[in-house]
């Protein structure tokens, strides 16, 4: 077992330093997007000194590493700095937002995960069946279609009959079944777009398995499809299945933006979203540095599960 | 041999007919079999790959791979017809009445669970022990099976278990539900003589203690011998026939079966000896290794013009490693490699590309070794083009010659694709291949140990002819004492990473030997039929006296 803990421990320092690589590259193209916050917030009548001592208040006048240097450090303690547009610290700003996504993240993966790997399943299955192709047909279309139609399309039905609401504002005082109930269609969104590619990406692993000889074998112990597909197939196909529904994973915390917009969601990536177009950089910063670290963990985790679930390289010889 | 005549019949098929689709047709892989098995009974199946040994072994279970079909005929185990069976009921009857026991141990147990829960998997499913009481079962066959700490093995995972054990592990696992019958697919092909011989014994007491019937499928005669009480022959999907295994090895009565037996006395004329002049390869107190670990451990060795040099040993005795260390893929730690008296580069990225046209390889998959995309024109070409720079009809026409070198003939053979090909026709594309650079030194890696019987004598032959039209040298690396037998000048016995003994053949096959080159050599199956008996004998007698 100390292999694993070694691993991990390399894994997360390799973490670790992609996430840093990662906010070079987030500060340098912040600092690309053309337009400038003095400017922007004082309006196009301000004189050219005004916007200088604007700017020095800010502390835009700095040097580019020294404001990189002076950002990293407040980040790695958790404070991002103060907000640009409205003075208010970016932590603060962050929390509940961060909290609100991962929420929609979680309940869409709950919903979307056992769904998918129990089509996967069934479809290797029925592989060629109508239910198989039934099924591959209807995940398909529903990742096809881009995320604002397949809202749209929820709305439209499950919203005008009354159903459920089709704005999804929620506050932290507002109870827990209260916000399930408010965020549901987000969340049924979210999972038409993701259980198309964790679906087939199950069917396919398990499938690839069953020309293998020892699921002849299990066949020839007179074990029945079913425990064929579950016991022998599945636990050696989790590998690509792990990378795939952390790769779904992070693409619920980080790619939500249209649906966020279209449910007036407050989640992280409406913040991000208004951010730009306000040129708050430090918000944008955070919110991509969290953005960056949510993909780094979540394939890190992946990386781990794979490697736990092959004998081989946990049981050595 | 037991004397089974009185038993009651357990399995009868009659008028067998299974076809296999290839693209939109169905064409016949098993065209019309009988076959009758009496309690207790082992039923010897024999013939070349493709015969269709496999496919009417598994149907003895009503089971077909996918992409066949039983098209005609009856089964019938013990008074159930296997074909008209729902699939239910055919599954109830396999792992728990009749059980099946695989080519590749390794590939046939499933690497995401432990060996005891695989054993346990068809008792406690069909019903029939509890898992507490499998667990203690399955400890007991291994005992019986011999394998090393019988109450720890089991909980071991499939990687973390040698081949000959996990085949045992595997005969264990086909017992435990005490089938009445067992389908054995080639147990012993995947293995080394050595460990083949542990297997053997151990699969036929066994089969003996618990009275179980089975069919032992393989392409080994003198294997079959060994474990059989009848022997059938199976050429192209049709019975050639079948008689118990004295008369069966005294006298058979067809051509095609008096083929098969000739094969192992073949044998080309030993050259004498060389001891003067410069030898092509010489390997001089090498060691070299992967990572920490030295593979191979001050090895030496020459071989000289128009001389087979064998290689043998078993698996992990360094044979191949010795082989990459030649060409250059293996640096070696310590020692040189000289070619024709002046040493190479260890590296093959140092090497010039003349000294890479000098040795050639064949390798022992012909089915990997050929690009599938590339026509035999570009395959063979190739080198041609890049060590001798021929081009346009001179291409050609070397292509052409190569080809009716290697007994194909060119109008057909040209244009076609690797997968249009048979393995041993594959095989001699590889040796076309090597030929085309035309080299003084060839290394044949395992050339023929995926190859039946007789085509591998056909490519035994050709490069024997070879040999002497091209002055060739040959290093021949197999774990194979037969084909030894019939084209080495030369031996070298490896184990371990060293060489135990070498010499010239003549003098390699009389006593005395090594302790290590006497093992190999008794284990290698004869086609009598007591000689496993008489061997244990007599291992049991020394190591009495030991």
């Amino acid at each position: 077992m100390s292999a694993i803990w070694t691993m991990i421990a390399k894994r997360l320092g390799l973490g670790l330093l992609t996430l840093f690589v990662i906010s070079v590259l987030i500060f340098g193209a912040t600092e690309l997007l053309p337009g400038d916050l003095a400017k922007n917030i004082l309006g196009q009548s301000a004189t050219p000194e005004t916007v200088a001592a604007f700017r020095r208040e800010l502390g835009l006048d700095l040097p580019a590493h020294t404001r990189y240097l002076n950002w990293l450090l407040g980040a790695v303690q958790g404070d991002f700095g103060t907000s640009l547009a409205n003075k208010r610290p970016i932590a603060d700003l962050i929390a509940t937002r961060l909290g609100n996504t991962l929420f929609l993240a979680l309940y869409a993966a709950a919903i979307s995960i056992p769904l998918s790997l129990m089509l996967g399943v069934l479809a290797a299955l029925y592989r060629n069946t109508i239910f198989d192709r039934t099924a591959n047909a209807l995940a398909l279309s529903s990742i096809s279609f881009p995320e604002f139609f397949v809202a749209y399309i929820l709305i439209f039905i499950l919203a005008q009959s009354g159903l459920f609401p089709s704005m999804s504002r929620v506050d932290p005082d507002t109870g827990f079944a209260e916000t399930l109930y408010r965020t549901f269609l987000p969340a049924l969104t979210l999972t038409l777009v993701v259980t198309a590619h964790m679906m087939r990406m199950t069917r396919a692993a398990i499938i690839n398995l069953l020309a293998s000889p020892y699921i002849e074998m299990a066949r020839l112990k007179g074990m029945t499809p079913m425990r064929v597909i579950l016991h022998h197939a599945l636990p050696n196909a989790l590998a690509p299945i792990i990378t795939v529904v952390a790769l779904n994973l992070a693409y619920l915390i980080t790619g939500v933006v249209v649906v966020e917009v279209v449910f007036v969601y407050p989640g992280l990536g409406q913040l991000m979203v208004d951010s730009v177009a306000k040129r708050d950089f430090p918000v944008v910063q955070a919110v991509a540095l969290i953005f960056a670290a949510a993909y780094v963990l979540l394939n890190l985790t992946a990386d781990v599960l794979s490697t736990l679930s092959n004998p081989r390289l946990i049981h050595r010889k | 041999m037991k004397d089974t005549t009185e038993k009651p019949v357990l399995l009868t098929m009659r008028d067998i007919h299974i076809d296999g689709r290839s693209e939109e047709t169905w064409s016949p892989i098993i065209k019309g079999v009988d076959l009758t098995l009496r309690k207790g009974e082992v039923l010897g199946l024999i013939g070349e790959s493709g015969a269709g040994k496999s496919t009417l072994g598994l149907a003895a279970m009503g089971f077909t791979r996918d992409g066949c079909r039983i098209s005609g005929g009856m089964i019938d185990f013990d008074g159930i017809d296997l074909r008209k069976a729902s699939e239910t009921e055919r599954r109830a009857l396999r792992g728990k009445r009749i059980a099946y026991v695989a080519q590749s141990a390794a590939a046939s147990f499933n690497p995401a669970h432990k060996l005891i829960d695989q054993y346990s998997e068809a008792p406690v499913q069909h019903g029939i022990m509890s898992r507490a009481e499998a667990e203690r079962d399955a400890v007991e066959l291994y005992r019986r099976m011999r394998l090393p700490h019988p109450e720890e093995i089991g909980f071991r995972y499939p990687h973390q278990v040698s081949g000959g054990q996990l085949q045992r592990a595997m005969t264990a696992m086909a017992m435990s539900c005490r089938p009445d019958l067992i389908v054995f697919d080639e147990p012993t092909t995947a293995l080394d003589v050595t460990t083949q011989i542990e297997v053997l014994a151990a699969i036929r007491d066994i089969v003996a203690q618990f009275d179980t019937a089975a069919i032992y499928i393989t392409h080994d005669l003198a294997v079959v011998a060994q474990m059989a009480d009848r022997i059938k022959v199976l050429l192209r999907g049709d019975e050639v026939e079948e008689a118990d295994t004295r008369t069966m090895l005294s006298a058979p009565k067809e051509d095609y079966t008096k083929s098969l037996w000739a094969v192992r006395s073949y044998a080309r004329p030993v050259q004498p000896p060389v001891t003067e002049g410069i030898p092509v390869v010489s390997v001089e107190t090498v060691t070299a290794g992967y990572g920490a670990a030295d593979i191979l451990k001050n090895i030496s060795f020459d071989i000289h013009k128009r001389r087979t040099v064998a290689v043998v040993g078993e698996s992990g005795s360094g044979k191949s490693t010795a082989a990459r260390v030649i060409t250059g893929l293996l640096p070696p730690r310590q020692g040189r490699v000289l070619f024709d008296g002046a040493p190479l580069p260890a590296d093959y990225r140092q090497r010039s590309r003349d000294q890479l046209r000098q040795a050639q390889m064949i390798y022992q998959m012909a089915d990997t070794a050929l690009n599938p995309k590339l026509r035999l024109r570009e395959l063979i070409g190739r080198p041609a083009q890049m060590y001798l720079g021929l081009q346009g009809k001179a291409l050609t026409e070397r292509i052409r010659d190569l080809l009716r070198l290697i007994e194909l003939e060119p109008d057909t053979y040209i244009d076609r694709l690797p997968s249009e090909l048979s393995g041993g026709q594959k095989q001699r594309i590889g040796i076309a291949r090597a030929l085309a650079a035309e080299p003084k030194f060839i290394i044949c890696d395992e050339v023929t140990s995926a190859l039946d019987q007789l085509v591998a004598e056909g490519i035994l032959k050709l490069l024997d002819r070879l040999q002497s039209e091209f002055d060739l040298a040959y290093m021949f690396i197999t774990h194979d004492l037969a084909t030894v037998r019939s084209i080495a000048d030369e031996v070298v016995v490896m184990q371990n990473g060293r060489v135990v003994e070498q010499g010239p053949k003549p003098e390699m096959f009389q006593p005395p030997h090594d302790p290590y080159t006497e093992l190999l050599l008794s284990s290698v199956p004869e086609m009598d039929p007591d000689w496993l008996t008489r061997l244990l004998k007599e291992r049991e007698k020394k190591a009495g006296k030991g």
